[in-house]
């Protein structure tokens, strides 16, 4: 079968494939190391004389969310893609996506800061991601792969997820699953919607006044307090759905652990290779991993806290998810964090070292 | 020989009083009320001179709130 | 004849369009801007294309556009219009796309976005209110405000040792390959209005011919900003911004072909 047949790519060159066979209507982006093959490869493959996929190059990431602000309001599949430091200028749109409740997705292949920093993988946007990012009291859905497999996937269920809670989705990947080259079987084709389907899907949407309908309005503003006051809460209300709902994560050998890793995306390979050299020394280890880092699986690390004598937050950062082990585990029991900075990557020999020292 | 004999409504309610109808009138046919004042507290525009207007819509051309219909009838 | 005889027999000549809602204006007493929104509705109207018509209002004085004009409206960040109108144009290609913005959101903090979409030839409009001044936080300096004009931040004048120059960006506009048709023009008298709904309507139809994209800019009052009556606000546009930002088209390329 065509759809099944497995090829060997980037993760970067994944997404956008993913994107074309999803379905996607548009997509707006501007270079930046390490993700531009995302671009790249959309640019090389043409969907718009296939699909009839957009593919716009925009001047500047804060144009680019800003189309994909514009084209969520007409109920159009949208997405973009970038790196840290381009993912920081968008965060006014993404803020004003979140307010007023557009579904898109933005995949950030992280590379490490702050400032400009470098062109190597990171994890250092996690809080940017998770806890907002920009002004204003709201959260995306955020998706972390750990395979190129996962990069092709996610990139559907975003989408799934973001029109089913009008939420802007993240994938928040690293340069090291963006650049690195794996097996992956493509998702199969699926149309785009027709105006009909968008019309009667997204009746919110922007897309003129069919059938001399009411005008839609898309804003983020209201200055009444009392008004503005009764929209976050109906905001925070779905995000208390989406906590309940959507938390999705992997175990690997925790039945018998009695220290757990904790790691999500490429630190969560590095976790398996540390467990299998650790297991062999005699040290029962497992790992989970959060798959949505935004709704974060709480109550599944509260429950491991029950269970083990130790939990090891891995990342690549200096110690941002470990706070939310923190506050899942209240104090049951002691929750370390190892991670490098800088743009390199744990060796799994040093994580087995950490856990040895830190229990 | 053929005339035209104009008439303007004026929103007074949606009027803000800017005047610039007044000072578009080519015939002196409105006027801002000078005690009288709309439920926002502004002065509003009204005919003072009825039989003078042709109908030209000047004043409701200018109009930035789009308060005034003109009307036109022609005479005979 | 009485005038009641009059509005009984006569034809209406003129009445507010109704796309038009009649929800009050929030903007100040003989503000251009609703003078503007009225030439919009109408030329939509005319057009035939009230439920095909997608626009974009700004961050200034314009932000609560949508509460008034019954289209689609989509309200964008701070001079991030265009960048909303470039995307919504190419995916839905057959609606009447434009954006409705001022001279801080267009000039200044959108430049950007403004000359990229402009130039890449989105088959958009661009509605450009230019009132030399930024009107809903008080009348401070905009990128338009006039050498020696008075504002909350240039309070003794604008000067160029401290400011730099007021930004033509309609003349930037006319020099971009991708723009169709460029024009200055003003709303203060009829024969002015007239002439702003003809470039409205032409801008329109060549958005919705493909022909590149277009901006129409309006020379504009801000009696409140400039701390004068809507009359002399009108007289003091007529005789220090015109000298400066001279009326009329600047670039037309729809009709030649």
């Amino acid at each position: 079968m065509a759809d099944q047949e497995i090829t060997l790519m980037k993760g970067n060159e994944a997404i956008a494939h993913a994107a074309i066979r999803c379905g996607c209507d548009g997509y707006f982006g501007y270079p930046i190391t390490p993700q531009s093959e995302v671009l790249e490869t959309l640019a090389e493959q043409k969907p718009w004389e296939t699909t009839g996929m957009v593919v716009l190059q925009a001047e500047s990431e804060v144009s680019s969310i800003n189309m994909v602000y514009g084209g969520a309001c007409t109920g159009k599949k949208v997405m973009t893609s970038s790196s840290s430091p381009g993912v920081s200028l968008m965060q006014e749109g993404i803020s004003y996506m979140a307010g007023a409740e557009l579904p898109a997705l933005i995949v950030n292949v992280m590379r490490g800061g702050p400032g400009l920093g470098t062109i190597q993988p990171s994890q250092s946007d996690y809080f940017q991601a998770c806890k907002g990012g920009g002004h204003g009291d709201y959260h995306l859905i955020v998706l972390a792969p750990a395979s190129v497999q996962e990069m092709a996937d996610f990139v559907d269920l975003a989408f799934t997820l973001a029109f089913r809670y009008r939420n802007p989705a993240m994938i928040l990947a690293d340069g090291a699953i963006g650049q690195m080259m794996e097996k992956v079987v493509l998702p199969p084709f699926k149309p785009r919607r027709t105006e009909e389907e968008i019309i009667k899907e997204c009746p919110w949407a922007t897309t003129g006044r069919i059938g001399g309908r009411k005008p839609n309005i898309i804003t983020s503003l209201e200055l009444r307090s009392e008004e503005m006051e009764v929209i976050n809460l109906r905001i925070q209300a779905k995000y208390r759905e989406i906590e309940a709902k959507e938390v999705r994560y992997e175990e690997f050998m925790l039945d018998d652990a009695e220290y757990a890793i904790v790691a999500f995306g490429s630190a969560a390979r590095i976790a398996k290779k540390s467990i299998e050299i650790a297991r062999s020394q005699g040290i029962k280890v497992g790992l989970l991993r959060p798959i949505t880092l935004w709704p974060f699986p709480t109550e599944e690390v509260k429950a491991l806290a029950g269970r083990v004598k130790g939990i090891l937050s891995l990342e690549i950062n200096a110690g941002q998810m470990v706070e939310d082990i923190r506050l899942a585990v209240e104090g049951k029991v002691p929750v370390r964090h190892f991670g490098r900075l800088g743009g390199i990557i744990p060796d799994p020999d040093e994580v087995v070292e950490v856990l040895k020292s830190s229990f | 020989m053929a005339k035209m004999k104009g008439a303007t409504v004026v929103d007074t309610e949606r009027c803000k009083g800017c005047n610039l109808c007044v000072v578009a009138c080519p015939l002196d046919v409105l006027a801002l009320t000078t005690k009288e004042v709309n439920r926002k507290g502004y002065n509003y525009a009204h005919e003072v001179l009825s039989d003078t207007c042709t109908g030209c819509a000047s004043c409701a051309t200018v109009c930035p709130d789009g308060c005034i219909t003109v009307y036109r009838l022609k005479t005979e | 004849m009485t005038r009641e005889e009059i509005i009984e027999k006569g034809q209406v000549v003129y009445k507010k369009p109704t796309l038009l809602n009649d929800t009050p204006m929030h903007y100040c007493p003989g503000c251009s801007h609703g003078v503007v929104h009225k030439l919009v509705s109408e030329v939509i109207e005319e057009m035939g294309m009230t439920d095909k018509t997608i626009a974009i209002s700004p961050v200034g004085c314009a932000v609560f556009a949508y509460k008034y004009i019954d289209v689609d409206w989509q309200e964008a960040a701070h001079g991030r219009a265009p960048a909303l109108a470039s995307a919504t144009k190419r995916l839905w290609p057959d609606r009447l796309v434009f954006t409705y913005q001022g001279d801080g959101d267009l000039a200044c903090i959108g430049t950007a976005e403004t000359i990229h979409a402009l130039n890449r030839a989105e088959n958009i409009t661009i509605i450009f209110i230019n009132n030399a001044i930024y009107g809903m936080t008080g009348g401070q300096m905009a990128p338009t405000t006039l050498l020696g004009m008075k504002t909350a931040t240039c309070p003794y004048g604008r000067e160029v040792s401290l400011h730099g120059y007021p930004l033509k960006i309609t003349e930037i506009a006319a020099t971009l390959d991708g723009t169709c048709y460029v024009t200055r023009q003003a709303v203060h008298t009829v024969a002015a209005i007239n002439r702003a709904k003809k470039a409205i309507r032409k801008a329109f139809e060549y958005s919705m011919q493909g022909k590149g994209s277009n901006l129409v800019e309006i020379v504009s009052t801000c009696n409140s900003g400039w701390k004068m009556s809507p009359e002399k606000a009108n007289k003091w546009m007529e005789e220090n911004m015109f000298e400066f930002y001279h009326l009329g088209d600047l670039k037309d390329t729809g009709a030649v072909k």
